[in-house]
């Protein structure tokens, strides 16, 4: 029984889960805010700050492990959001460029920006986290074949993503705001003349995704290795951003994104835990989740196949009543 | 009391200048914020920056260092974004740049034959490599419609994954393998001395040294404005940029220009990669800690950004960019927690994004409720 869960393939998948929770979170919250119409490239800048201000606040508060945990999820997904809210001020309000504003919230809060300064000025590198989420389930429903490492060995972080997953499914397709989502994203000019106040919504959405990005990077510092290092993210932010190309712009297919790209990443801490190798092993196991994003983006633009597929009409582009655009 | 936001109809000229001075005394403030938060003095610290930067001996010596990578990553940049082509992956362009310079320069170095050639062979070299680097999104969006902002991207991380390997993984070309020091820790083999490029020393501060590549720099500018702004290809690429139906009626030829833009641009960016080798570095330097820390490629869209994408604007960008990156590594410390810099710059091009609103529009403050009727036109 063990066999099989020792088994490479289960490996992959029970590490790709893991691994796949701050895609999956990063994927959420890209997704929200493109739905209402705004690219945030800044999705790695967020993350990075809800990382390591989650292991701050994890590091400050002496209380029990769940009551720090709690805290630390929370600062983390307010810092993400508050990183959202300069995206949001200078593309909703001033209707600045998106990919360039997005850029810019990744150059200042990600590896060599405020994420580092923090890092630093807190003094947060090389000490272990003093609380860190482990696996909820008793160890005899782990050692469950096949589903036990996969569905029962992870900890609370990755359920919680499982109901947020479902949470904004049902809020995106069954709820009055979900619904209005969709509109302002699709024809804010339409939206508006509804009575939708577009700018609330854009920037509801842009600072909830900005939340769920701070949470994504929480899980690194708190999860999957408990400390912090500058630059702990190595690009999930950006994946993630692809992710959501890759989903459709639909959060039941980021969550199957999120695990596919996750077992990618799991392939080179895997492989090295067996003794395995391949020919250059650390060169094409490292590389291997940023081609395969390049590959999977370009089977899903092939012939501009994403207009067709859901990407909201007006993504990108500002909104100004007197102008139609 | 109403803020409403119109477009304006003429843009002022002053406002070209007076806006990016003002963004930056803005950012200025913010950032001294952010420094009395997190408990240091904004005033000394932006006193001891600037001495560090360009005043203190050997201070404009190090800027330049700082700097040359900047200026060609920044032009990088610019080149493509004045398209609208958002080519985030210069930093790897850079990489393989430096991995293709650093070979020619191993293959044709210490033969006897002039430097002059070696170095040539270098430029040409670095160049191939970036441009190829560079051609890879500029493909995909040109024959598959694929978004060049995130495979340019993910193109980084494996350029610097290779990089690595050239080094650290395996017994490449690339690596010195003899000597004492090769078992300790893995480094480049040095380039032959007629690879080396040279510099030339000013007498002043006690020895300004100007690298070769920021000379190179200089020159690329002048051609990129030439060819942006006195010749076709640039007229077209600009109205490519800034309206792709208008460019299409016009009979531009749209596939070619994105793929003509990305190798240009992944050129200039190859070519800050071999100036790394053969004026400051001296090998293929693959430490994770080393050229990959310095995150080049990425300042240089600051660069491109608060240049406004003129490419003479990129080098004085990139000077003063040189000078705060130079002084952040001088003064890193406690006092001066690594992260700074790039916490300045980024509230410097937030600021200069949110000053492009005040040259394009007006802000009217009106006492009444009312908006202004939607016919009136603005003034």
């Amino acid at each position: 029984m063990s066999g099989v869960n020792n088994s490479l393939i289960v490996a992959l998948i029970a590490s790709g889960v893991a691994y796949g929770t701050p895609l999956l979170f990063g994927s959420l919250g890209e997704l929200l805010a493109e739905r209402s119409g705004v690219l945030n490239l800044g999705v790695e800048g967020m993350m990075l700050v809800g990382a390591v201000m989650g292991f701050w606040t994890v590091q400050r508060v002496h209380a029990g492990a769940a009551v720090a945990l709690t805290a630390a999820v929370l600062v983390a997904a307010l810092s993400g959001a508050a990183m959202a809210l300069i995206h949001a001020f200078l593309v909703i309000t001033l209707r600045a460029n998106q990919i360039v504003s997005g850029l810019a919230l990744t150059i200042f809060a990600g590896a060599v920006g405020l994420s580092s300064y923090l890092g630093n000025d807190l003094n947060l590198a090389d000490v272990p986290a003093s609380h860190s989420f482990h696996a909820i389930f008793p160890s005899s429903m782990q050692s469950w074949p096949i589903v036990g490492p996969i569905a029962f060995g992870q900890n609370a972080l990755v359920y919680l993503s499982w109901a947020c997953v479902a949470a904004v499914a049902y809020y995106l397709a069954r709820t009055r705001p979900g619904l209005n989502v969709r509109a302002v994203g699709e024809a804010p000019g339409a939206a508006d003349a509804m009575g939708i106040d577009v700018a609330k919504y854009r920037y509801a959405h842009t600072l909830a995704g900005g939340a769920f990005a701070g949470v994504a990077g929480s899980t690194f510092t708190l999860a999957i290795t408990p400390q912090w290092v500058n630059g702990i993210t190595g690009g999930a932010g950006w994946i993630a951003i692809a992710l959501v190309i890759f989903a459709f712009w639909r959060p039941e297919l980021c969550l199957v994104g999120a695990y596919f790209f996750g077992s990618l990443q799991a392939l080179a801490p895997e492989l090295q835990a067996r003794n395995i190798s391949l020919g250059p092993t650390e060169l094409w196991t490292n590389s291997i989740p940023y081609v395969a994003t390049v590959v999977v983006l370009v089977l899903v633009s092939w012939r501009g196949a994403s207009r067709r597929l859901g990407a909201p009409a007006a993504l990108g582009s500002p909104y100004v009543r007197e102008e139609v655009s | 009391m109403r803020f409403t936001i119109e477009r304006r109809l003429e843009q002022p000229r002053w406002l070209a200048v007076a806006v990016p001075i003002g963004s930056l005394l803005f950012a200025l403030v913010v950032a001294g914020v952010v420094l009395l938060v997190t408990g240091h003095d904004p005033i000394s610290t932006y006193r001891q920056l600037f001495d560090a930067a360009f005043i203190s001996s050997g201070a404009l010596d190090q800027t330049l260092i700082a700097a040359t990578p900047l200026a060609f990553t920044g032009l990088a940049a610019a080149a493509a974004f004045r398209m609208r082509l958002f080519n985030i992956g210069a930093e790897g362009q850079l990489y393989m740049g430096a991995i293709v310079g650093a070979a020619a320069g191993l293959y044709f170095g210490g033969r006897g034959g002039p430097s002059a050639f070696v170095i040539a062979a270098m430029v040409v070299a670095g160049c191939l490599g970036g441009m190829a680097w560079g051609s890879i999104p500029g493909v995909l969006r040109a024959f598959l419609g694929t978004s060049e902002i995130l495979t340019s991207l993910m193109l980084n991380y494996v350029a610097a994954y290779i990089l690595t390997y050239l080094i650290f993984q395996s017994e490449s070309y690339w690596r010195q393998t003899t000597g004492f020091n090769a078992k300790v820790f893995p480094t480049g083999k040095p380039l032959p001395p007629d690879a080396i490029w040279p510099s030339w020393t000013l007498n002043a501060q006690g020895g300004i040294g100007i690298p070769l590549g920021a000379l190179l720099a200089v020159l690329v500018a002048v051609v990129l404005w030439v060819l942006y702004r006195r010749m076709r290809f640039g007229f077209e690429v600009q109205v490519l940029g800034d309206s792709d139906g208008a460019a299409r009626y016009a009979g531009v030829r749209t596939r070619r220009k994105i793929l003509a833009v990305m190798a240009i641009s992944g050129a200039i960016a190859g070519l800050g990669g071999v100036s790394q080798d053969g004026d400051f570095r001296h090998a293929l330097d693959g430490d994770p800690n080393g050229l990959q820390k310095q995150a080049y490629g990425y300042t240089g869209i600051v660069v491109a950004a608060l240049a406004r994408y003129n490419p003479f604007a990129c080098l004085v960008v990139a000077f003063l960019l040189g000078g705060l990156n130079n002084a952040g590594n001088a003064l890193q410390g406690a006092d001066f927690p690594s992260g700074l810099v790039g916490v300045i710059e980024g509230i410097i091009l937030f600021s200069a994004l949110g000053g492009e609103l005040l040259v394009r529009h007006r802000v009217r403050i009106s006492r009444t409720a009312h908006a202004p009727a939607a016919t009136e036109p603005a003034q």
